[in-house]
């Protein structure tokens, strides 16, 4: 009895209308996923993605060279050294987040007294090389002043939490 | 012994021991700024503050003595609210830059603000600004306002440096530490200050923003320059050494550390390292590869012993070498058919060789020194030469030791003196005797053993005093110094001291020239042909040169540096390439400094402390242990088949062994010493050449920040007003001084403490490169 409804649902294509049943409920129902790139999902402003060195306003580098980030740094990505400026102040001279390395957990951002180092929202700077992957302090101003509204923006709406 | 009860527990403390003393020995601690074991208990931090049963108010633990059955409680509630308002009126004029402190992460105060301080501040107000302050070039006063007040640095000053260079000015809100107006830091003990700070207010120049602590690998180590082998903490990041720091030992060091072993680590990376073998084509030195630097070598070195003898061959080492090496060197040398072998660069007089009884050394343990009654030191620059050692005598004088000094120079030891006798060097001699005469007319002996052709001092009111002092002391002791050492009259001294010692019921010995000073009799470094100062008298073909500059390090570099020029090889082993190499080097082989090299130092006191390489060898440099036993093998010399620098210090010393065998400084006979007449003639001037603190060998040379300071200013020509005067001079005067054939142009100055018809000009300066020997005569002739 049981073969032949089998014989007769295969005949008919039934399994056939049943899965296309699901494409048609699916292909009116309102849908989850975005047309990347030209669509993207909306970002908390805590979002973790590439690292900025940011600046004052005058200028100046927010970045004290107290090397708190590297050493908070659980996957050691960051690489720092110092010198004294000619001013005497105490700055960095190299400034490298390995990005193949960073877990983006934000220790490092969590860890500066300067609100210095801090993880954008930027998230597609993929490379075809390893080399660069490898952020070093000049890209990384760039990207700061790129970002800094947001940045300030964030910041901002995040303070009252800290 | 007390019985006492600290929080709860019972322990028992000595008598006369503070709260903090018994604490610290129970195993509580009680967090503190101003107390200092070491220094005097100021009580003004209040941070200490402990409370006690039935005292109606809290005491200062580092100002109450413990007595019996006292119950302390170091952490009750009472005790956690005054530890944290005190810290709460420390923070608030403390400026919060930790992040760019260099202090950061070794910080006293950040420490207790997180274990015992409030979670936030109340302070709303404005904070205390302190103006940066000049320093000096190893200090950095710049942000004076982390100062707390706890006077550390005060302290140390009047009471550890003998000088008081830091003061604090004004009152209350207002007052600020700052050296005396115009004047900088210049103690050769200063930078101890800057380990005393708990806070970043002094900190090291040199080292500013370098690294953060917790990122410097700390590796222990063996100072290689003064002669007591003080304890190092190297602090190390990428193989490189970026900070050194005392390592606490009691019974050399305490916890101190003179600016010479804490700064010289500039000199480790500084631009004049030898990086690469290098040998001498056609005229001038290139860069080869070890196995053609060491082949060239060992087959030159065969060739000069088989065409004209192995007594053409001399090797001299620096005795700031470690005893491998000393003793490889010696092997190499003797295994070649020499025993021209040396480690004494900066002697003259070597007529007590073969007359030692065992192994000259200081006499005593150092811990001792500070208990014995009456101490004399002869011919010594004890600041400059020893500070630590210095330092010793300064805690003895104040203990009311009696300290009398009978040296060459009447410079201030900051040390109150019992007597002192200046005498030019030639009179050394002359005094120690009428003070041995002395010292048996008051022991009522008949007659002291004075070696021959000595002609004794008239006796004089400070040398009485000092005789005295001397035989009326149970415990006393008689040091021979640097300039004692390197005098022309070095024998008769060293018979003189024993002769006194014996009379005076006295210890006597050697304060030591270097590191190794000891190390070398003991590796058996010593000449069974010619000596230091003869090798070069006697020019030979061929020389080994180890970790020594014959122009700055040798008694005589005018002498040296002829025969050099005139060798046909000269193999210069050294971790610098030093540019006057390049008028004699025929091979520069690299050699590691101390830091990237395992051996081992024996200090004054007979100390053995080895010690690892604390990063690996740069570049192309190889250990010097190495270099010599590839030597050896290459030579075919048998027994030099050696893996690691501990198989041959077993050769030298018995294993495990803590002090070597057979110290002993006495004489077994004192005929025939040496006694160079031409300079006791009225009327002519005689050098004092003391070496500069800073100068005294290559690594120290090197220093960056010590290069800076005001022990390294060039050599001037140092006189009295009386001598002045006859030669018709003035300070600002230019003048060539001359030795022999070598002459050297110094400016002229006034020094009150430089003894009659005699001119210091320093050695160790290539400035005085061209002069002859440091005791020797000299002409002054205005240009």
């Amino acid at each position: 009895m049981s073969s032949m409804k089998e014989i007769f649902g295969s005949f008919l294509l039934r399994e056939l209308f049943g899965g296309l049943a699901v494409t048609g409920r699916y292909l009116f129902a309102p849908k989850t996923t975005v047309r990347y790139p030209e669509e993207k999902i909306p970002q908390s402003p805590r979002f973790r993605g590439l690292h900025a060195l940011r600046r004052y306003p005058d200028g100046e580098e927010r970045c004290v060279a107290c090397k708190l980030c590297e050493a908070a740094c659980p996957s050691m990505a960051i690489t720092i050294e110092i010198a004294p400026d000619e001013n005497g102040k105490r700055c960095t001279t190299r400034y490298d987040i390995d990005m193949m390395k960073c877990i983006f957990c934000g220790f490092c951002a969590e860890a500066c007294p300067a609100d210095a180092i801090v993880e954008t929202r930027f998230y597609e700077y993929s490379a075809e090389s390893r080399d660069a992957l490898v952020w070093t302090k000049d890209m990384l101003l760039e990207n700061g002043e790129r970002c800094e509204e947001q940045i300030a923006e964030d910041l901002g709406r995040d303070m009252k939490y800290r | 012994m007390l019985d006492i009860e600290i929080d709860g527990k019972k322990a028992r403390a000595s008598e006369g021991s503070t709260v903090i003393e018994a604490a610290e020995r129970a195993g509580v601690h009680i967090p503190h700024f101003c107390y200092h074991k070491k220094l005097s208990v100021a009580n003004n931090c209040r941070m200490c503050l402990v409370q006690i049963e039935k005292m109606p108010k809290p005491l200062p633990a580092c100002a109450t003595n413990v007595s019996d059955g006292m119950k302390i409680f170091t952490h009750s509630g009472l005790v956690a609210d005054i530890q944290k308002g005190i810290l709460e009126f420390l923070l608030i004029n403390h400026p919060l830059d930790c992040p760019v402190c260099d202090q950061g992460g070794e910080c006293h105060l950040q420490d207790m603000a997180v274990t015992y301080g409030g979670a936030r501040s109340r302070y709303r107000e404005g904070k205390r600004v302190v103006s940066p302050k000049e320093g000096g070039p190893l200090i950095s006063m710049r942000e004076m306002s982390r100062c707390i007040h706890c006077a550390r640095c005060v302290r140390f000053g009047h009471e550890i440096a003998g000088i008081m260079e830091l003061g604090m000015t004004g009152r209350g809100g207002s007052s600020e530490i700052q050296t005396f107006i115009g004047q900088s830091i210049d103690s050769e003990l200063s930078g101890n200050m800057i380990d005393l700070c708990p806070v970043g207010a002094l900190t090291s120049k040199p080292f500013r923003f370098l690294a953060r602590s917790w990122e410097l690998s700390r590796r222990r180590s063996v100072s290689p320059h003064d002669s007591f082998g003080s304890n190092l903490v190297l602090h190390v990041k990428n193989d490189r050494v970026l900070r050194v720091t005392p390592h606490d030992n009691e019974e050399i060091n305490e916890c101190w550390l003179p600016d010479k072993d804490r700064f010289s680590y500039e000199g480790l990376a500084s631009a004049d390292r030898l990086k690469k073998p290098m040998i001498r084509v056609d005229g001038a030195l290139r860069e080869v590869e070890w196995n053609v630097a060491l082949d060239y070598t060992a087959h030159a070195l065969r060739d000069i012993v088989g065409t004209h003898g192995a007594e053409a061959l001399a090797s001299l080492a620096s005795p700031h070498s470690t005893l491998e090496e000393l003793y490889l060197l010696q092997k190499l040398t003797r295994g070649l058919g020499s025993g021209n072998i040396d480690f004494r660069p900066r002697r003259r007089d070597f007529s007590t060789d073969g007359k030692h009884s065992g192994i000259p050394w200081l006499g005593l343990r150092i811990a001792e020194i500070t208990d014995i009654d009456a101490a004399l030191v002869v011919g010594s620059f004890l600041r400059k030469d020893h500070p630590l050692f210095a330092h010793r005598l300064r805690q003895l004088a104040k203990k009311s030791g009696r300290v009398s000094l009978l040296s060459v120079l009447e410079d201030d030891p900051l040390i109150d003196l019992h007597a002192r006798i200046t005498v030019r060097p030639t009179g050394l001699a002359g005094v120690l005797a009428s003070i041995v005469r002395a010292a048996a007319r008051i022991v009522n002996v008949d007659g002291a053993a004075l070696p021959e052709g000595i002609d004794p001092f008239p006796e004089n009111e400070a040398v009485r005093v000092i005789a005295e002092s001397l035989v009326n002391g149970k415990n006393c002791a008689v040091f021979l110094g640097n300039a004692a050492e390197q005098s022309p009259q070095a024998g008769l001294l060293h018979a003189l001291a024993a002769e006194l010692a014996r009379l005076a019921s006295a210890r006597f010995g050697f304060i030591g020239e270097a590191a190794n000073s000891v190390g070398g009799y003991v590796a058996g470094a010593l000449p069974s042909g010619l000596n230091a100062y003869e090798m070069f008298g006697q020019p030979r073909r061929a020389y080994i040169l180890h970790g020594i500059e014959p122009g700055l390090d040798c008694h005589s570099p005018q002498q040296a540096l002829f025969a050099l020029k005139q060798a046909d090889m000269t193999v210069v082993l050294s971790p610098f390439a030093g540019g006057a190499f390049a008028d004699y080097a025929d091979v520069l082989l690299p050699a590691a400094p101390f830091s990237e090299t395992s051996g081992t130092f024996v200090n004054t006191e007979g100390r053995i402390q080895s010690f690892e390489g604390a990063c690996p060898p740069l570049d192309r440099t190889r250990p010097a242990w190495k270099i010599f036993s590839a030597l050896g093998n290459m030579l075919g010399l048998p027994g030099f088949d050696y893996d690691s620098s501990a198989r041959i210090l077993g050769e030298i010393v018995p294993p495990g062994s803590a002090f070597v065998d057979g110290l002993d400084n006495s004489l077994t006979g004192s005929a025939n010493l040496f006694m160079e007449t031409g300079l006791f003639a009225d009327g002519v001037l005689q050098r004092i050449a003391d070496v500069p603190i800073y100068f005294a060998d290559p690594l120290a040379r090197r220093g960056a920040a010590l290069e800076k300071t005001k022990d390294s200013f060039p050599p001037e020509a140092r006189m009295n007003a009386k001598t002045l005067e006859r030669y018709a001079i003035s300070t600002g005067d230019r003048v060539y001084v001359r030795q022999g054939g070598g002459k050297a142009l110094l400016t002229v100055r006034l020094d009150s403490s430089v003894p009659d018809t005699c001119v210091r000009v320093s050695a160790a300066h290539p400035v005085t490169a061209g002069l002859g020997d440091m005791f020797g005569t000299l002409e002054v002739e205005r240009v």
